[in-house]
């Protein structure tokens, strides 16, 4: 029986009847990864054998103690590796933390295992997030499994790759500008980003704390639901979590759309750099969803062009503080210091202890990073921060204004993911600047604290999946998974499987 | 605007991160293409916006002044390149 | 008073720490003297993925003090981050608060140290709070081994209380410290402990030299380590002086060189050059984006308005104006403490003398308390009990002297006043056996008697001793006065 193919609440549901056992159910994912992850170098660390089943034979023994679970109970799922996890170094693909141990898990991850979710292993990312192409690893690239010289998106481009491939039926990544959706987009699969505060950040190794949101991958837009309901809710350990009632994701999921307002955003929609063949696949899921009843309408978000330029001033910014603490003084990674560098530190004035960090931090940390790093560092240092730093926070407003204004209009945006398919590895990382303005569909959902999901949206002639993004006001996630679900039964999309065999 | 060698470098510092200087005119390429490219903030009239830090508006959050356990000493040490058990080592302040 | 040739500015930023039982940002414990990395978690050792949450009692104690302060406390307040890279850091940002500290401008009046009867006022800029740095001990003789940190401290709760330079003087700046101080201990903020690094103060200092009509000012030195009292008053002098003579010797003022920091050496008495960073100075201040805003609510304010109590400047005049102490009586029992001032309270309270009860309690309560190294919570006699028998001395029931003999007794004995009289076969002897014994006395001797006459104050004394072994009850002063007003009467 091909289980990848099931959604995961079926195959829950059929654990949870004991028509399959979760030790079967983790093995079979778990023989997956094994066949294909040589192939598509999605898993940083992988746990072993003994270790997977031990865990599913405890969900299984109670499951067969008449122990009532939660839905997703016994089933596998891998965790992007900017998460923290005991038990598996955690990492963030970065030389910096390559045997970093954290001694606790995140609060998104410790609620997936009380749910009694398998963690199979950890996947690769661009280092610290900070990139779209999980080029940026530095461990090595991972491949988009729908064409290998192909990247899959990031950063989360391997939790993207372990479900495009059915090595794994879920995923959990993060997203501070696109990094769950653009590599679902250039994966096939589905990819939410919930509104900021929705899941708690505590345990995600922060790369821009004001953005920075964990979110689901899966095949079904009902598997995205669910795991947002595991994750989802108040985390006094972070400050930033919303204190909120979590509705019920799941019970709204089949509601009819007639009547819904969908906004198409003209900005998006007339983008120079939008691929005609997405631009298709745009309004086909616009006249579907007016087949089932919804209107669309044309709304305008003015400073969507300045978008991408607000996202890395704030961004780079956050993320150059957040990043001091890698100093190789508490943990991390420490340069071996040669009599070679102790000689130098007297040629660069440095003592010891800086010389120690310098070294340590321009070994330990990759190119983009670095880079980023001193953008930050720059656009905060004096005289450069009004005209940089509080600059993008006042177009930040502008942008979020722009939102409230068109949802005071339309229930939901339609609009694209990303403005290509997937991109050949190396065909931009030389490029920064080309690189980033791929991101400007996905950052103003993180600028404006919104909710926003990709749904895949066929194929291109190349055989490439194509994708569309659904935003919805804050906290309106089960709107928006409402809207997804019923887009995935009209056919937007069937769940498919990347054959790399 | 100009960003000099020694405004890079001095960023650079600031930032604990030093340049080879096989790597240098790569970097600095793409650090002054990056901040040209950002540069296009400053045509935006913002006059009377409010600075947002924020994507959410949460205030007051709090914790009451009561004791968690701290973390096993040698947990502590774990992660730590170098100590001595007791303490975490760093190579000294002089020198 | 010294004349200097110049005017002396020095504004002093002191760093408290507040006294709760859990870190600003974590829930492990702030207690001085743990084995060093024992009370860290994820939090305070910056593991990445951890978050800081805000301690409420930290935010009470920071609005308490501002009150006390006459601040106005901020509507909104909000978290910043310092970046600087330092291994007790290990953030490699401080949280601190920048643009919206907690308190805004205040001010505190101490008793001037030239004039004690008057107060001098010092303004206050701003107090905020901030998270501390962890320790880092480096090999100070050969700087060649690895240096040591501890990170316990990281994270702990400071209030940084900022002054404006108003303070003219090395004694004016340890007279306001000093009165400061005392103000947290009465509001219950900070145990103030300077061994333990409560409390911490850096100092501004320059001078003002008048030169044809103008003043001239020099360069402004931040003076660090100041880890006591006498640390603050000596730097500030040797500081004057040399900066005094630097000028006279570079001729540099302010416009021509920035704010310069160095570091006193307690043992050499002298300011040290610190080495500048390269980078001195740019901490790229920005909002903390883990941290939200908070909100200072009226509940807040009048939550803690409540638990203010009397200060020491209030309590200091209460004691001159409603009780009629001296200045420097009221000064010394006010600078015990505040349970100095309730067990004064206590005894006044229960009917003595104030004046009385403040000469017993200089002199007798606070000597036995340091000679036992006891605190007045701690001392054995209630003030209930001291308030009785100091009644019975205004009363002339027993003298001083059998007084002093009643309270050594209550030292170890819990014992009513006429108990203890009985205990010590002290009774009280009527007025017609001591007119008796007078008479006695006086025909006994006449040759002591012909020398009070002439006029020998002293020779009555030798009288005292004899009236005493006849009746060992016989108050001395009673028998005096009525042996002086017989020899007056012959
Ligand atoms: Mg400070
Ligand atoms: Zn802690």
């Amino acid at each position: 029986m091909q289980l990848e193919i099931l959604s995961a609440v079926q195959l829950g549901a059929m654990i949870a009847k004991r028509e399959v056992s979760c030790r079967e159910v983790s093995k079979y994912f778990l023989d997956r990864v094994h066949q294909f992850d040589s192939i598509v170098s999605a898993m940083v660390n992988v746990f072993d054998e003994a270790t997977v089943m031990e865990q599913a034979d405890q969900v299984d023994s109670r499951i067969l103690g008449g122990e009532k679970l939660s839905p997703l109970a016994g089933l596998p799922i891998t965790i992007k590796d900017v998460l923290c996890l005991e038990g598996l170094p955690t990492t963030c693909s970065s030389k910096m933390l390559q045997n970093f141990r954290p001694p606790y898990n995140a609060t998104s991850v410790q609620r997936l295992i009380d749910a009694g979710m398998i963690v199979l292993g950890k996947t690769n990312m661009d280092e610290f997030a900070m990139g779209s192409s999980t080029e940026n690893s530095a461990f090595f690239p991972s491949r988009n499994p729908w064409a290998l010289d192909r990247t899959p998106g990031g950063s989360s481009g391997g939790s993207a790759v372990t479900v495009a491939a059915g090595m794994s039926p879920l995923s959990i990544g993060s997203d501070t500008g696109g990094s769950v959706r653009q590599p679902a987009a250039f994966c096939g699969v589905c990819g939410l980003k919930p509104t900021y505060g929705l899941v708690s950040r505590f345990g995600l190794i922060a790369f821009a704390s004001s953005l920075d949101q964990v979110g689901p991958f899966a095949h079904h837009v009902e598997d995205l639901a669910a795991v947002l309901q595991v994750i989802a809710g108040h985390d006094p350990r972070d400050s930033t979590s919303l204190n909120v009632a979590i509705p019920d994701l799941t019970s709204g999921l089949n509601a009819p759309l007639k009547g819904l307002r969908v906004g198409v955003v003209r900005e998006h929609q007339d983008h120079p750099a939008l691929d005609p063949e997405i631009s298709k696949a745009v309004q086909a899921t616009q006249k579907l969803l007016q087949s089932l009843g919804a209107t669309i309408e044309e709304v305008h978000l003015p400073n969507s062009r300045h978008s991408v330029a607000t996202y890395y001033v704030i961004a780079p910014c956050e993320a150059s503080s957040n990043l001091a603490r890698y100093e190789a003084a508490h943990y991390g990674y420490r340069a071996r210091m040669t009599t070679e560098a102790s000689s130098k530190s007297s040629t660069s004035g440095r003592n010891p202890l800086e010389e120690m960090m310098v070294v340590s931090r321009s070994q330990g940390l990759g190119e983009e990073v670095k880079r980023r790093i001193m953008l930050g560092t720059f656009a905060l240092s004096a005289g450069y921060s009004d005209a940089y730093y509080k600059q993008a926070l006042k177009v930040r407003r502008l942008i979020a204004n722009d939102y409230q204004q068109a949802f005071q209009k339309v229930d939901v945006l339609l609009g694209p993911a990303f403005p290509t398919p997937a991109f050949r590895l190396g065909e931009k990382i030389d490029d920064p600047v080309q690189m980033y303005l791929g991101d400007q569909f996905t950052v103003e959902a993180n600028l404006a604290g919104i909710p926003a999901m990709s749904l895949p949206a066929g194929f291109t002639r190349d055989g490439l999946p194509l994708a569309i993004q659904l935003q919805a006001p804050q906290l309106q996630e089960a709107r928006l998974l409402n809207v997804g679900h019923q887009l995935q039964r009209a056919g937007l999309f069937e769940p498919k499987i990347a054959g790399l065999v | 605007m100009n960003v000099s060698r020694e405004d890079i470098l001095k960023v650079a510092s600031l930032s604990k991160l030093e340049l080879a200087e096989a790597e240098f005119e790569v970097v600095a390429s793409k650090f002054r293409n990056v901040l040209a490219f950002v540069e296009q903030l400053n045509e935006v009239d913002t006059t009377g916006v409010e600075e947002m830090a924020h994507p959410v508006d949460v205030h007051t959050v709090t914790r009451s002044d009561t004791l968690q356990e701290s973390l096993d000493h040698d947990v502590a040490l774990s992660n730590a390149p170098k100590s001595d058990g007791e303490f975490f080592l760093v190579p000294p302040v002089l020198g | 008073m010294n004349q200097t040739p110049y005017r002396l500015v020095v504004g002093l930023e002191v760093h408290v720490q507040l006294s709760t039982e859990t870190k600003l940002f974590c829930g492990c414990s702030t207690t001085f003297g743990a084995p060093p990395n024992t009370q860290v978690c994820p939090v305070c050792l910056g593991l990445p993925g951890s978050l800081p949450v805000l301690n409420e009692k930290a935010v009470q104690l920071a609005i308490r003090t501002g009150l006390a302060l006459n601040c106005k406390i901020a509507e909104v307040t909000k978290w910043d981050r310092k970046n600087y890279f330092y291994p007790d850091l290990p953030k490699g940002y401080q949280i601190s608060q920048f643009d919206q500290p907690i308190c805004g401008e205040g001010y505190l009046d101490f008793p001037d140290p030239d004039a004690p009867e008057t107060t001098q006022r010092v303004r206050l800029i701003r107090a905020h709070l901030e998270e501390d740095a962890g320790k880092s001990m480096h090999d100070e003789v050969h700087g060649r081994a690895d240096s040591k940190i501890d990170l316990n401290r990281t994270g702990t709760p400071l209030l940084e209380i900022v002054s404006f330079p108003d303070l003219t003087s090395a004694a004016a700046a340890k007279a306001y410290l000093t009165e400061l101080r005392l103000l947290l201990t009465y509001l219950g903020v900070s145990d103030c402990n300077m061994q333990e690094g409560s409390l911490r103060a850096d100092a501004n200092v320059n001078l003002h030299i008048p030169v044809d009509g103008n003043d001239i000012a020099t360069p402004i030195v931040e003076v660090k380590n100041l880890n006591s009292f006498r640390a603050v008053e000596r730097a500030i002098q040797y500081e004057a002086g040399r900066q005094f003579e630097l000028w006279k010797q570079t001729g540099k003022t302010i416009k021509d060189a920035p704010k310069q920091t160095r570091g006193w050496d307690d043992e050499a008495g002298v300011t040290k050059a610190q080495r500048e960073k390269e980078e001195s100075a740019d901490y790229r201040y920005f909002p903390d984006p883990d941290l939200v805003p908070l909100r200072v609510t009226e509940a807040m304010l009048s939550q803690q308005k409540v638990v203010l109590g009397e200060s020491p400047s209030a309590a200091r005049n209460r004691l001159q104006v409603n009780l009629g102490l001296k200045p420097y009586d009221a000064d010394v029992i006010v600078s015990q403490g505040q349970s100095m001032v309730a067990y004064f309270d206590g005894v006044v309270a229960g009917g003595a003398d104030p004046k009385r009860s403040s000469n017993w309690i200089q002199q007798d309560v606070m000597r036995t308390l340091k000679e036992n190294d006891l605190s007045v919570e701690q001392f054995p006699i209630s003030a209930a009990r001291l308030s009785e028998l100091l009644r019975a001395i205004d009363a002339s029931v027993v003298d001083n002297t059998r007084g002093k003999s009643i309270f050594q007794y209550l030292l170890e004995h819990d014992a009513t006043i006429p108990d203890a009289m009985a205990a010590l076969g002290i009774v009280q002897v009527d007025s017609s056996e001591i007119e008796t014994l007078c008479k006695e006395l006086i025909d006994e001797n006449p040759k002591v008697i012909a020398e009070a006459r002439a006029g020998n104050a002293k020779a009555l004394g030798s009288l005292i001793g004899a009236a005493r072994k006849k009746n060992a009850n016989a108050d001395a002063k009673v028998v005096r006065e009525l042996l002086q007003k017989m020899i007056d009467a012959m």
